[in-house]
Order: structure tokens, then C-alpha cells, then sequence
């Protein structure tokens, strides 16, 4: 037992726990500063755990099924960072959730620890129970602006979808237990060595399969995409943002650990199916996103994209595939993050959403439109932002596999059609902003000083990945590596 | 530091700058833009006058590690078949921003965008890494697509957005997968261009992996060339972008794909370009005489110089597939010329619209009278676009027609005819139509380009492509010995190198 590996975790629920009870003291009118009270715990636990101080220190707990290696730290460092900035976009977004702002808070810090859970679990209970902590609260975020009916749509939608697939995944972990009787992932991937006739076992690869549904739920990969338009476009958008970074990054470092610690044989037998789901995933993420006028739809699209993007990555079965995954969750953190932050200042007052509602941001905002530009064009992946490195890494190790597989070369040129589709409805969005006929409104938009700093820091992330990455790409490298262990 | 890296910083720190220029100091802002793209062509021209021809190696090398996983490094450095390259894109870059006064509304951005694109652009020139070269042009082309959305003009500008956006990325893209292939297959696990090509000639590529490479890069860079089919997106695109962006992407930014088969795909994948070759110099026969003929059919001005200038890239194209010193060196030589004429031609034709608002040829006539500077300026880069002697372009076709002869006496022949004849109706009766003839009444009222300032990007073209028009040499003597280095990996038969002189010479 080496429960002190589990600080982290700890202090982020205590921290959660106590941002609740803060509530009974806290004025009505203050309790925007209890979200910049948590920003500021997380910064500390962020730094900490680089300074080697204690909560990140590498081991296992619980018979093993509580991992801390290189993997697990570099989406810990990530999950935190990503909390820090979607908690700074809540802040933005108080004065809309009209009550229970301090819940909202901590919902997002009890999701975070489930995020944190997630990296670190090594064993299949684990794996179910970290996924439903997640989950579960984020039923209550989706649904959290009760008053609106989008909102309770999109919060029945989830959970209904949601249910589905953990009730999938419950039933494909009982067959795997049933068949190898075992849980945990390196212990399975032992008794996969031994006895490779498993490998062919319908029932153990039903398991495996139905196991991957639930991730590929989680992820919203076709053909489980479908509830992520609707819940994107409904939900509260810090909900939205924290559901686009966190917890697909939580459904990535699942499935990688899942395909590569736990099965890796299988994964490899399985090299045709995810190639194809990988290709299907882009190509849907995009076509749907061509018509959309509705913002968070069209992110919610171009989000089950750029899910087919990493995809590519897994599917090359390779640790600088899996590297490359890494790197593009880095940078799409950056980025998604500065659009919903975006959005969640400038449609404050505006109810449908729609596309149009952007025009004239350029001179109601200069800084806002250049970061919706940047992060626009990062996601399309053009030199020299985030997504262009990402791609280029996801791209190589692609082709890099077109030895072993004639279907590499046609997934690459998959994920190119999907870039250039992509084009068109990234700089649609662009086209509004900066050059729209008649701006319905042009009143100035005042920024808070939070706002400001969140959005520059987004910004130099895009930029600091795009035309730095030796720093992210060798923690990616080195935490790619853990997985092969 | 190296020169080059100056070259390319300068404009890339001065669009860093502008940015927090406050944007109604206008004068500053253009002042700024203008010395930013001063300084480069005063380097370039430093630069021209002290590379040591036929040296051993690259000159003004520097080489700084970026990724070292993945063996990327930033390592600039030029030899004789980029050192003119850099020259002309820095001057025509310094005479795009002097012509940028027609720019009225949000000047600051459209300054910052066309630093970038020269930054980028003159940066993936001097590079010798497969991934800045790639990434320094995307970084140039992206800025192409918005100073078009936003300060194009005309009905068509957003169909013609779309349409350059689409097309470009589309090769972009082809050839960034070619260029990954290509790190892969060399096995060399560097991204140095130098360290490839000597990996490959002890290990050379296999001949499937070289077939299968080199159509992707062939066609991704020559989509960004508009090689025919691939073709038209360029001359809307030309038709609607603002005159300084038109000048930049049809003078410099276009020549990047080409300048990409010449220092990538033909020294190491020699066996590809080999076989490949027939079908380069079949599709440039579309280039010469389709598009040529397209061109002769246009009543609008900048329609007619745009299929002019897709016409023109015909002649590289025949030039690269005749795989010999004086075809490639001839490629090269035209390269340089045809980035002075195009600027120069659409400079022009940027001031007349300025003027007219209108480049319907059968709307305007007389205008030498009104505007003789201007139209003696248009006559003579007619002049030099038909392939009169005297001027750059002439000395690259001729000098490529004598590479190809060899090669593909037949296409020769076509393109001869293409120059001489089709060139000549066009660029004559476009003459005809636009400055000479009875001056409709409305014109009375246009007035030349007022003083020295105004006139300086003209002339300053124009002077380029008589000094190397009349002294070819200059250029020969640098591309030449790097041709020939080139094309010792590439074609297994090596022509005799005083031959190559005598050619480009004539």
C-alpha cells in the first residue's frame, strides 16, 4: 500500500469539498472569486509537481492498479492545466449559471479528480470507476443552466447515451474477467503472452470490443459520435470546453492503455478496424461540420474530427504514434480552450449561438478576434501554431507504418482530405469576423484582467507549440514510452 | 549569424512590430513596411555580389537544432540555385511594398501579412531543412489567402478565395506528404537536406519508393506552380488578389514548387525523374499552348497577364524535364526572370485599376498619352513577356530551348512556336487595345505616376531585367556548377559541361 501517491487526487477533492462548504459564507456577489481561490490552488499543485515535490513522484499502489509513470504525470500536468483554464472560463460565465456557482466549481474539480484517477488507473475496476466519476458529474454539467431547455436536452441526451455505454462497458469487462481472470492491464497482457490462443477467443474479444465501444464513446469516434453535437451545442460552454479537452484526453489516455498495456496483441490483430474507424471519424467530423451555423455544433463537429486526428495516432500502433497523440492533445488544449473562451465572452449576450452573432468582432474586439483567428487556423493546422506540429507528428508516424499496412497510405490521405474540408468551414468562421457586410452590433467589448491573462497564456501556448516543441514532444516521447513497459 | 537569417528576420521581426504600432500613425506603419523590405534587398544584393561561384558546399551557412528527435534543424544556406532566387524575391518584396499605397482600409494588417509572406517566403528560399522549407512557404501562402479575402476586389473575390485556398492547400498538403515519405524512405532519420542527398548517394532510394514519391511531389508542387490541368486557380486568383499580393505570390511565392523539384526531388530521386520526365514536358506543352491560348481570348487585362504568367511556367516545366545542365539552368534563369516581369506586369496593371477602376480591355485606349511613364513601362514588359532579346526572359528561353532540343526536339518545336507566335498576338494586342489607339473622354483625367518615389518600383524591375537581360552571365555562372551537381545524381548520362556555358550564353 502506498496510498501517499494518491495526493494529488486528494487534495483536489478536499479542495472541491471545501469550495462547497465555502458556499454558506461567501456573499452571492463574491463568489466569482471562489473560482480564481481554486485557479490559484491548482496553479500551486501544477508547480509543485514540477518542482519534484512529492505528489508526482513515480510508483504503484493498490496491488498495481494505481500507476504513477511518465504517462500518467504528463496527463495529470495536462488535466490540471486544463481545469485551471476552463474554471477561468466558468468565472467568465458566472453571471449565466444565475445560481449554485460554487457547485458548478466544484463539479468541475470532482470531474478533474476523476480525469486524474483516469491517468493513473491500471486495472480494469479502476478504469470503470474513474470513467463514471467523470461521467456522472458530467451529467450535472451538461444539464447545469436548469432554466434552459437546450441545456436539460442536451443533459437527458447525455446521460441516456451515457448509460448505454458504461452499461456496454461494464459487460465487456465482466467478459474479459470471465475469460482471463484478470484485471489488471499488465497482469492481462502476462497471461495474453502465455496463452496465445486467447487471442483468438470470441468471447475475450468481445470483451476487448465492447471495452472500446465505451472509450470510443467517451472519445466520440464514429460510429458513437452521435451525442456529441447536441450535448456540445446545449451545455453550459465551460462544460462544453471541459468536455472537449478533458474528457476526450481522459477517453486517449484510456484507450492507449487499454490497446497497448492490456492487449497489446490484440491491438495489433485489430490494425484494419481502427484504421477505418479513424478515416470514417475524420471524414463524418468534417462533411457534418460544413453546414453548421450554429458555433458550439460546429466545434462539437469539428471536435469528433480532430478525435479522427488522434486516432491516427493510435492506429499507427507505434510509440511515436502514440508520442504524437500526446503532442496534439497539448496543443489542441491551447486551442480549443482560447475558442471557448471566446465564445463564452462574446455570445454573453446572445442566445442562439449562431455563427453571424461574431461579425464585427474585429472592431468590437481586436485581441478577442485575433484569438479566435489563431485558434481557428491552429485547428486547421497551419504553420506555425500547435496543430500544424501535431498533424505534421500524427502524419509521420502514419506513413512512417505504410510498410506494414497498404491502408497507411490511404488513412493519411484520409486525414488530408480532412484538413483541406476543414479549410473551408475555419475560415468561414474567419470570414465573419473580419470582413461581414453589416455588424448587427459594435459596442465595444470590455475584458476583465483575468480574461486577458487567460487569453495571452492560451495564446503563447498555441504559439510556444507550434514553433518550440522539443520540450512538450520529449515529455511525450519519454511518456510514450512508459506505455510499451 | 548569417546573412540569410537576416534576410529572412528582418520583415518577420518588423510584422512583430507593427503590431503595436497604434494604427492611425499611417505613415509610420508603411515607413516600417518599406524599410523592412529595404534592408533584405540590400542584404540580397550584398549577398549576390559576394557568393563565390562554383565554391564547394553552401555558402552563408548556419545551422541552429530545433527538434533533435527528429533530426529538424534550422539551417539556412545558398548556392547558385537560390542565391539569384533570394535576390529577386527580396526586390520584388521591396517594390510590393512600395506599390502597397493603393492599400486605403486596415493598412496595418495588411503591412503585418505582407511582412510575413516575405519573411516566409525569402526563409524557405535559403532553407536547407525539408521541414522549414515547408513550413516557412505555408507560413508565406497562408497571408496570400487573406490579404485576398479581405483586399481583393471585384464580384468574383469570394468564389476566388475559396477557390486559391482550396487549390493551394490541397497541393500543399500532397507535397507535405510527399516530403514526409521522402525523410522516411531515405532512412537517413534527418531533415537536413545536404545529409539526405549524401545519405542517398551511398544508399540511393528504391526504385518503387522513388515512382511512388516523386508524382506526389510533382504534383503537389505543381499544383502551387499551376502546372496544367491543375492551372486555374492562378489567373482569377491574380485577377482578384490586391496588385502588391499578386506581385509577391505570381513573382516569388510560386517559384517555391519549382525550386522544390530542382533541389529535392531531382537529386534524389533521379531514377523517377528519369521516367517521369515525358510526361513534365507533355503537360507543359498544356501549360505553353492551351493556356496561351486561353490568354489570347481574355478581354480582361489582369486575366490576360495571369494566364500569361501560367504560360510562362510551361517553360521551367520543359526546361526541369530536359534533365541536362543548360535545360535546368535555364529553368532556374527563368525563374528569376519571369519573378521580375510578373511583379513588374502586375504592378502595372495594379496602377491602371488604381486609375480606372475598370482592366476591361475594350473599356480602356490611349492611355500612353495620359500616362506615358506607366505605358511605356507596360510596353516594355510586353516586350520582355513575348521573349524579346534584351531582357532576362529571353536569355532563359533561349537557353532552356537548347537544353530541350536535345531531349524533345518535337516540344521544342511547340514551345518555340508557343513563345514566338501566341505570345507575340497576345502581348501585342493587348498593347494595341490598352495604350495606343483614340483615348475614350472619361481617361482625361488620369494622371502618371506623379514622382521618383512613385516610379521607383517600376524602374527598379525594370532595371533588373535589362542588367540580366543583357548580362545573363551573372546568373549562368552561379546556377550553372550547382545544375550540374544537381544533375550528377540525377541523370546517368552527363551532357558536357562547355556545351552548358556556350547555351547560356547565347
Amino acid at each position: 500500500m502506498n496510498a501517499s501517491l494518491m495526493t494529488l487526487e486528494l487534495c483536489v477533492i478536499a479542495l472541491g469539498t471545501m469550495l462547497l462548504l465555502a458556499d454558506f459564507w461567501v456573499p452571492a456577489e463574491r463568489k466569482k472569486f471562489l473560482a480564481y481561490a481554486a485557479i490559484a490552488a491548482l496553479g500551486g499543485l501544477l508547480a509543485i509537481s514540477f518542482n519534484g515535490g512529492g505528489i508526482c513522484n513515480p510508483g504503484s499502489a493498490f496491488n498495481g492498479s494505481f500507476v504513477n509513470d511518465a504517462l500518467a504525470i504528463f496527463f495529470k500536468r495536462f488535466f490540471l492545466l486544463a481545469a485551471i483554464l476552463v474554471l477561468f472560463i466558468a468565472a467568465e460565465f458566472s453571471t449565466r449559471l444565475a445560481e449554485a456557482v460554487s457547485e458548478y466549481y466544484s463539479l468541475i474539480l470532482f470531474a478533474l479528480a476523476g480525469m486524474l484517477f483516469a491517468a493513473s488507473s491500471n486495472d480494469f475496476a479502476m478504469l470503470f470507476v474513474s470513467i463514471e466519476l467523470i461521467t456522472i458529474t458530467f451529467y450535472v454539467l451538461v444539464s447545469f443552466q436548469r432554466g434552459k431547455i437546450n441545456s436539460l436536452e442536451a443533459g437527458v441526451k447525455y446521460l441516456i447515451l451515457g448509460a448505454l455505454s458504461s452499461a456496454f462497458m461494464i459487460f465487456g469487462i465482466a467478459l474479459i474477467w470471465g475469460t482471463t481472470g484478470e484485471l489488471r492491464f499488465d497482469k492481462l497482457a502476462e497471461f495474453l503472452a502465455r496463452t496465445p490462443q486467447l487471442a483468438s477467443s470470441q468471447i475475450f474479444l468481445l470483451g476487448v470490443l465492447l471495452v472500446l465501444v465505451g472509450l470510443g464513446f467517451k472519445i466520440a469516434a464514429f460510429p458513437f459520435q452521435i451525442w456529441a453535437p447536441d450535448v456540445y451545442q446545449g451545455a453550459p460552454t465551460p462544460t462544453t470546453a471541459f468536455l472537449a479537452i478533458g474528457s476526450k484526453a481522459a477517453g486517449f489516455v484510456l484507450l492507449l492503455r487499454v490497446l497497448f498495456t492490456a492487449v497489446p496483441a490484440v491491438a495489433h490483430q485489430w490494425t484494419n478496424l481502427l484504421i477505418v474507424i479513424s478515416g470514417i471519424t475524420i471524414l463524418y467530423g468534417n462533411l457534418c461540420a460544413l453546414p453548421q451555423r450554429n458555433l458550439k455544433r460546429l466545434l462539437g463537429y469539428s471536435s469528433i474530427s480532430h478525435a479522427g486526428y488522434l486516432l491516427l495516432g493510435v492506429a499507427a500502433l507505434s510509440a511515436n504514434g502514440q508520442a504524437a497523440v500526446l503532442y496534439y492533445l497539448a496543443g489542441y488544449l491551447f486551442t480549443v480552450l482560447a475558442a471557448f473562451a471566446v465564445i463564452a465572452i462574446v455570445l454573453k449576450n446572445v442566445e442562439n449561438e449562431d455563427i453571424s452573432s461574431l461579425a464585427g468582432l474585429n472592431q468590437r474586439s481586436p485581441l478577442l478576434a485575433a484569438t479566435m483567428t489563431i485558434a481557428m487556423v491552429s485547428l486547421a493546422g497551419i504553420p506555425p501554431l500547435a496543430g500544424f506540429f501535431g498533424k505534421f507528428l500524427l502524419l509521420k508516424a502514419v506513413i512512417e507504418q505504410d510498410a506494414t499496412h497498404p491502408g497507411y497510405y490511404c488513412l493519411a490521405f484520409t486525414a488530408l482530405a480532412g484538413v483541406i474540408i476543414s479549410l473551408y468551414y475555419y475560415f468561414g468562421v474567419i470570414r465573419v469576423i473580419y470582413w461581414s457586410r453589416e455588424p448587427a452590433d459594435v459596442v465595444a467589448i470590455e475584458l476583465s484582467s483575468p480574461a486577458k491573462g487567460f487569453i495571452w497564456v492560451c495564446l503563447a501556448g498555441i504559439f510556444w507549440l507550434g514553433l518550440f516543441p522539443n520540450t512538450v514532444l520529449n515529455f511525450a516521447n519519454e511518456a510514450a514510452a512508459a506505455l510499451g513497459k | 549569424m548569417s546573412i540569410l537569417t537576416y534576410i529572412a528576420g528582418w520583415p518577420l521581426l518588423a510584422a512583430l512590430l507593427l503590431a503595436v504600432v497604434p494604427r492611425n500613425y499611417r505613415v509610420i506603419l508603411r515607413a516600417i513596411a518599406v524599410l523592412a523590405t529595404l534592408i533584405p534587398a540590400v542584404l540580397a544584393v550584398k549577398m549576390f555580389a559576394q557568393f563565390v561561384p562554383g565554391a564547394n558546399g553552401y555558402q552563408f551557412e548556419q545551422q541552429i537544432p530545433w527538434v533533435e528527435s527528429l533530426g529538424i534543424s534550422y539551417h539556412v544556406g545558398v548556392d547558385g540555385l537560390n542565391v539569384g532566387l533570394i535576390l529577386m524575391g527580396a526586390i520584388v518584396a521591396f517594390a510590393a511594398a512600395l506599390c502597397s499605397w493603393e492599400i486605403q482600409t486596415r493598412e496595418k494588417e495588411f503591412y503585418i501579412l505582407l511582412l510575413v509572406m516575405t519573411g516566409g517566403i525569402l526563409g524557405a528560399f535559403a532553407s536547407l531543412d525539408l521541414f522549414f522549407f515547408y513550413f516557412l512557404h505555408e507560413l508565406a501562402l497562408v497571408p496570400t489567402f487573406i490579404m485576398i479575402g479581405v483586399w481583393g476586389r471585384g464580384e468574383k473575390k469570394n468564389y476566388a478565395t475559396f477557390q486559391i485556398t482550396l487549390y493551394l492547400s490541397i497541393g500543399a498538403l500532397i507535397a507535405l506528404i510527399g516530403l514526409i515519405a521522402l525523410y522516411l524512405q531515405s532512412g537517413a532519420n534527418t531533415f537536413d537536406i545536404p545529409k539526405i542527398i549524401e545519405h542517398a548517394k551511398a544508399n540511393p532510394l528504391a526504385a518503387s519508393a522513388q515512382n511512388f514519391i516523386f508524382p506526389l511531389l510533382l504534383f503537389g508542387f505543381g499544383i502551387l506552380v499551376s502546372l496544367w490541368p491543375f492551372h486555374s486557380w492562378a489567373p482569377l486568383g491574380y485577377g482578384v488578389a490586391p496588385s502588391p499580393t499578386a506581385m509577391l505570390h505570381a513573382g516569388v511565392l510560386k517559384k517555391f514548387g519549382l525550386y522544390g523539384l530542382i533541389r529535392i526531388a531531382l537529386p534524389l530521386l533521379p531514377q523517377a525523374a528519369q521516367s517521369w520526365a515525358q510526361v513534365i514536358a507533355w503537360l507543359c506543352v498544356g501549360n505553353i499552348l492551351y493556356v496561351g491560348w486561353v490568354a489570347m481570348r481574355q478581354r480582361d487585362l489582369n486575366l490576360l497577364v495571369g494566364n500569361s504568367s501560367v504560360a510562362h511556367m510551361g517553360f521551367i516545366f520543359l526546361g526541369i524535364a530536359s534533365l541536362n545542365i543548360i535545360g535546368v539552368t535555364g529553368a532556374v534563369l527563368i525563374m528569376i526572370a519571369h519573378g521580375f516581369l510578373a511583379a513588374l506586369t502586375f504592378a502595372l496593371s495594379g496602377y491602371i485599376y488604381q486609375q480606372t477602376g475598370t482592366l476591361q480591355i475594350s473599356e480602356l485606349g490611349g492611355l500612353c498619352r495620359k500616362l506615358p511613364f506607366i505605358g511605356t513601362a507596360l510596353l516594355m514588359a510586353a516586350m520582355a513577356g513575348c521573349g524579346l532579346p534584351g531582357f532576362a526572359n529571353f536569355a532563359g528561353e533561349a537557353t532552356v530551348f537548347f537544353g530541350a532540343w536535345v531531349k524533345f526536339p518535337a516540344i521544342t518545336i511547340i514551345a518555340l512556336w508557343g513563345a514566338l507566335v501566341i505570345g507575340g498576338v497576345y502581348m501585342t494586342r493587348a498593347i494595341r487595345n490598352v495604350l495606343h489607339g483614340p483615348l475614350p473622354e472619361k481617361w482625361n483625367s488620369l494622371a502618371d505616376a506623379a514622382n521618383a518615389w512613385r516610379k521607383l518600383p517600376y524602374a527598379l524591375l525594370l532595371a533588373s531585367l535589362l542588367i540580366f537581360g543583357f548580362a545573363p552571365k551573372l546568373l549562368t555562372d552561379k546556377i550553372n556548377p550547382d545544375a550540374e551537381k544537381i544533375l550528377n545524381q540525377a541523370a546517368p548520362i552527363k551532357l558536357v559541361a562547355h556545351t552548358a556555358t556556350s547555351g547560356a550564353r547565347n
